[in-house]
């Protein structure tokens, strides 16, 4: 599903490489997670994958379902089936909520040549998943994230998600600044959209959320690189002892 | 005072060639009246202080410049909503086009009909307002407009209007030079909403006065319209009662020149004024919202919000003041203008002014430019909403602050639906 090959990618307007060869691939039906200290590339990744400004790709690829998506704009990416739950949600003044989320449904749809859907039907759509994320009809009607709480926000993510069924979803640290139970919604908003057709790209600091999202592979990455891959295991090694052990076995090899 | 030269020979070159509408009685001592106060103050020069970011060479000018008619593409505006329309092409009243002008409590009349009467409400109106508001700012294109105006309309409510007055402003004629001069009084207690949408002429000079008296209630919105080369200053006066209300919001795109002056003067206690507009443009637009609001009553609001979206070099101007006089305590004044840059040639400036001699005021003013949001157009293109699209989305949410302050739903929505729809053409255009 996702293809990553040797990506580098340095900031366009400094000469800073951030990514220094991930290598990464994520097959359709399967969870992966990527843990790492702060500042070691995570959300970069994510966003070079999204196609944000900013970033140069100097050397390597990344696929999507056998698609270059480098070279597309955020919006066919978004079309082909790539999906961002942003770390930062952004507030939006003046666009409502639903306007935004029907919009873009109907964009996707319209750029894979599929038939829109109509204000009744999309009203049904959201009210099912809304309620589903326990969002009320009240929130949907205010401006994107406008006065959401941090948790409110991860929720209103995984509802566009929910509502726009991408194939491939990355989370960038979704759990962040949820409570118990909004872990408990957001986890089951994830594991409902979990099929044989669909990879996941999960990426969180904490153990917690992996006890809900059972991941099939958990790589680590450090200083732009994808530097330890293992099971789910893997991430509880990480909650135990950091990841003091595995960057000194890096350098030790190195 | 002599004029300076300048000044002089410009207002000496527009009057030469105009002549004050027949008629007898009190019309012709108001116009006389406003042609001693055009030629006291002379038009406006460049270097007047309140003509420093728009040039009014070409609404001073003896003769108009040409401005082509524009295809009326557009959808047609207001349609859905039950109003008696009243026509005018280039500025002449078009009794043919218009509905029959009869509404329970409401009177109509042409200008010259009410200039005809002896005794007549206008007479306390027409030029009142206007004259009013020449100090401390001079107003000279609207006193011109008083003076040599030979159309417009009278409306009187007595009570609730069961609906809106619609003027329909068409332009027919490259050539056309329009003043049109309304009256408009709100009896004590009654209601009324005035709406106004077109180009009107090639070069267009309006004058509305309002008088709102205690209790009642006054609406006005309008939809200038888009004909690239067409020129037009406005102004509307309002005075107001107590307790009574004043909502005033346009829109414009498009239009080379455009001049909005609203000056509202709050004269009874608790009363409310909002004045508000949404400007959108490109290119060899121009748009400048002057705006002067004077509290001089206790416990009043007053609320002014401008946006304006410039692109491909357009340029916005807002001017807006709030003076609050020693006896306007509690007063609540409010003012936001703020442009979006869609380009680095475009080009915002603002004079935001208050002005208060009361102790016991709570007035905020703020003015910012700046460009989209490049966060918040990535959020939305990550989501598979196109650039352009997204583009638009976010110009049209800059503008729903303004297009908020719309009371009636089904008004606001033909505004909104007919900004989007300019977008839309752009963008495919
Ligand atoms: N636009 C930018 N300008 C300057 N530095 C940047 C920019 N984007 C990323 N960086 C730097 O690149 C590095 C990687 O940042 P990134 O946000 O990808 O880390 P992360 O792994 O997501 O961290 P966290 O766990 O804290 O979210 C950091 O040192 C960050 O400061
Ligand atoms: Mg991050």
């Amino acid at each position: 599903m996702l293809n990553i090959k040797n990506l580098h990618v340095k900031l366009e307007e400094e000469d800073k490489q951030i990514l220094k060869g991930v290598n990464l691939e994520v097959g359709a039906g399967e969870v992966h997670a990527i843990m790492g200290p702060n500042g070691s590339g995570k959300s970069t990744l994510s966003y070079v994958l999204s196609g944000r400004d900013g970033y140069e790709v100097t050397e390597g690829a990344a696929t999507l379902n056998g698609e270059d998506i480098l070279d597309m704009e955020p919006e066919e990416r978004a079309a082909a089936g790539l999906f961002l739950a942003f770390q930062y949600p952004v507030e939006i003044p003046g666009v409502g909520n639903m306007t935004f989320l029907r919009t873009a449904l109907n964009a996707q749809r319209k750029a894979r040549g599929e038939e829109e859907v109509s204000a009744a039907d999309f009203l049904k759509l959201i009210r099912e998943k809304a309620k589903s994320l326990k969002i009320d009809s009240e929130m949907l009607k205010r401006p994107v994230n406008m006065g959401f709480s941090g948790g409110e926000k991860k929720r209103n993510e995984i509802l566009q998600m929910a509502v726009l069924e991408p194939k491939m979803c990355i989370l960038d640290e979704t759990d962040s600044g949820l409570d118990v139970d909004a872990m408990k919604l957001v986890s089951d908003g994830v594991n409902a959209l979990r099929d044989a057709g669909r990879g996941f790209l999960v990426i969180t600091h904490y153990q917690r959320l992996l006890n809900h999202i059972v991941p099939d592979v958990v790589h680590i990455m450090a200083e732009g690189r994808i530097v330890k891959t293992g099971g789910k295991e893997l991430a509880l090694e990480v909650e135990e002892n950091g990841y003091a052990d595995i960057l000194a076995e890096l350098e030790g090899a190195a | 005072m002599a004029l300076p030269q300048v000044k002089q020979d410009a207002t000496d070159a527009r009057l030469a060639g105009l002549r004050l509408p027949d008629g007898a009685g009190w019309a012709t001592s108001a116009r006389e009246a406003a042609l001693a106060r055009v030629q006291a103050m002379g038009l406006p020069g460049r270097r007047d202080e309140y003509w420093k970011w728009t040039r009014p060479d070409g609404l001073n000018a003896a003769e108009a410049a040409t401005a082509k008619v524009f295809p009326n593409d557009e959808q047609p505006i207001f349609s859905e909503i039950d109003r008696v329309r009243l026509v005018f092409v280039d500025g002449v009243f078009d009794a043919k086009q218009s509905d029959d002008p009869k509404m329970a409590g409401v009177e109509i009349e042409r200008l010259e009909q009410a200039t005809r009467a002896d005794i007549h409400w206008a007479k306390d109106v027409y030029g009142i307002l206007e004259e009013r508001a020449q100090d401390p700012v001079a107003r000279p294109l609207a006193a011109l407009n008083t003076a040599y105006a030979s159309d417009g309309v009278m409306i009187r409510a007595t009570r609730k209007a069961k609906c809106p007055v619609s003027l329909i402003y068409l332009h027919k004629s490259d050539n056309s030079d329009a003043m049109l001069h309304h009256c408009i009084k709100v009896e004590e207690g009654a209601s009324l909403t005035v709406l106004e949408n077109g180009p009107a002429a090639a070069r267009f000079n309006k004058v509305m006065e309002v008088e709102v008296a205690d209790g009642a209630a006054f609406h006005h919105i309008r939809a200038q319209g888009r004909d690239h080369e067409r020129q037009a200053v406005t102004h509307t006066f309002a005075r107001l009662g107590r307790e009574s209300v004043f909502k005033s919001f346009t829109m414009t795109a498009n239009g080379v020149m455009t001049r909005n002056e609203c000056v509202v003067e709050l004269t009874g206690d608790d009363a409310t004024a909002h004045v508000a507009g949404a400007a959108l443009g490109d290119g060899d637009f121009h748009h400048d919202d002057t705006v002067f609001i004077t509290h001089n009553a206790v416990n009043c609001e007053s609320r002014q919000v401008f946006k304006k979206v410039l692109r491909n070099g357009a340029t916005g101007v807002f001017q807006g003041k709030i003076l609050v006089q020693p006896e306007a305590q509690k007063t609540d004044g409010y003012q936001i203008s703020q442009a979006l840059l869609l380009d680095d040639d475009s080009e915002f400036y603002a004079k935001p002014e208050l002005e208060i001699y009361a102790d016991d005021v709570q007035c905020s003013h703020g003015s910012t430019s700046g460009a989209i949001d490049d966060d918040a157009l990535f959020y939305l293109r990550s989501r598979g909403v196109p650039e352009s699209q997204a583009q638009d989305l976010l110009v049209l949410a800059f503008l729903a602050e303004a297009i908020q302050e719309i009371e009636n739903p089904a008004i606001a929505e033909d505004i909104r639906v007919r900004l989007e729809a300019w977008l839309e053409r752009r963008r495919k255009g």
